[in-house]
């Protein structure tokens, strides 16, 4: 059942991602391309790069997205329920509960002791991208690439837009 | 009463779509735009409601910009406004994701489009590198940097080495912190200001 498979992968990344919307890109990799197979690593790694020259929050584009691709219209609707229905139910119906414990350890430690396995997601995929990238472009222009988008992200503090232009005109003209 | 309503809900879905399409950078760059059409704007809540619904989302997991759609929406005109809000917040940047990937997929077999493709990868890998070094930066300044690096280690040796689902992992360390006893009872009322980002 595509639109159930569909839901798990996105309501299961969502539910635990604590940390806002980045943190959900490793966790729904981890379903989207690991468990169900449905996209390849590169085609993940376009859909993120894509979504961040767009305006909006990346986790609603990415789950509209790829749920287009895996079960179309209906596929699309599915996960972008998925991802922003539990969270907004579960504010709207405990609002006052939550808002009495938003001081109390245990909500603080929720959100803290899961960033470390965030963190640990994140590299293991930035990892990936980069052996990916090995694969694809090879390592000299992996690196360039690399080289070049640090610098306009880090050092210039360019908007990734950018980023994302500078690898497509050089994979456009020099990897074609 | 079904006029003023009526353009409630014009107000809320034209809020909602500015926000949405001036939001780039994602979640958390959304938050100034979303205090100036519901505070500064329309007047939906005051600066200090604004805070408060801030700092409860916060501690709920999932993007940031939706949920807070989805309650300004339900607060100024009910569950007709959440779907409006949220609709309004997302819709167009799914529509445009779905056209330009469409383009993209359409010319896959072009040689060129194939090395654009290859091209853009690495500049993930460095977004995601970023990603990863402020998730340790958060994590360092709460837990210190031994107890980030042993539990990253823990959790990558289960996850990686041990093939154990990264949710499975994440809904134990949850479980772990609700268990957590409060170590000292303080009031709940009277709660300074307090906004994360």
């Amino acid at each position: 059942m595509i639109y159930w498979d569909l839901f798990l992968a996105f309501f299961i990344p969502n539910i635990i991602g604590y940390g806002g919307g980045p943190a959900i890109i490793p966790l729904i990799e981890n379903e989207v391309v690991g468990h169900y197979g449905w996209m390849t690593s590169q085609q993940f790694a376009e859909t993120l790069a894509l979504g961040n020259t767009l305006p909006s929050p990346i986790a609603t584009k990415m789950a509209g997205y790829i749920g287009y691709e895996v079960g179309g219209l209906g596929g699309s609707l599915v996960a972008t329920f998925a991802t922003v229905a539990p969270s907004l139910l579960l504010m709207l119906v405990a609002l006052g509960t939550l808002y009495r414990y938003r001081e109390s350890i245990k909500v603080k430690s929720m959100s803290q002791w899961v960033r470390p396995v965030i963190m640990v997601l994140m590299a293991y995929l930035t990892w990936s991208f980069l052996s990916e990238g090995a694969a694809g472009a090879g390592w000299l222009h992996t690196a360039i690439i690399g080289l070049a988008s640090a610098l306009l992200l880090w050092r210039f503090r360019c908007h990734p837009v950018w980023a994302v232009l500078l690898g497509l005109v050089y994979g456009g003209l020099l990897l074609g | 009463m079904a006029s003023r309503s009526l353009t409630t809900q014009r107000q809320l879905f034209v809020a909602f779509l500015r926000i949405g399409l001036l939001g780039f950078g994602g979640g958390p760059s959304m938050i100034p735009l979303v205090r100036a059409e519901a505070v500064t704007r329309y007047s939906w809540m005051t600066d200090d409601d604004f805070g408060d619904v801030l700092a409860i989302g916060n501690t709920l997991p999932g993007p940031i910009a939706t949920k807070m759609a989805g309650y300004i929406g339900y607060r100024v005109g009910g569950t007709l406004g959440c779907v409006n809000a949220v609709l309004a917040v997302i819709l167009p940047c799914i529509v445009a994701m779905a056209l330009l990937l469409g383009v993209f997929t359409r010319f896959r077999d072009q040689r060129w489009i194939q090395g654009m493709s290859e091209g853009v990868v690495p500049v993930v890998m460095i977004m995601m590198a970023q990603l990863t070094w402020d998730f340790f930066q958060k994590s360092r300044l709460a837990l210190g940097w031994i107890a980030t690096l042993v539990m990253g280690i823990v959790a990558g040796g289960l996850i990686y080495g041990l093939g154990v689902h990264p949710g499975l992992v994440i809904g134990a360390l949850l479980i772990a912190a609700l268990m957590r006893p409060e170590p000292k009872r303080k009031t709940p009322d009277a709660p300074p200001p307090e906004t994360g980002s």
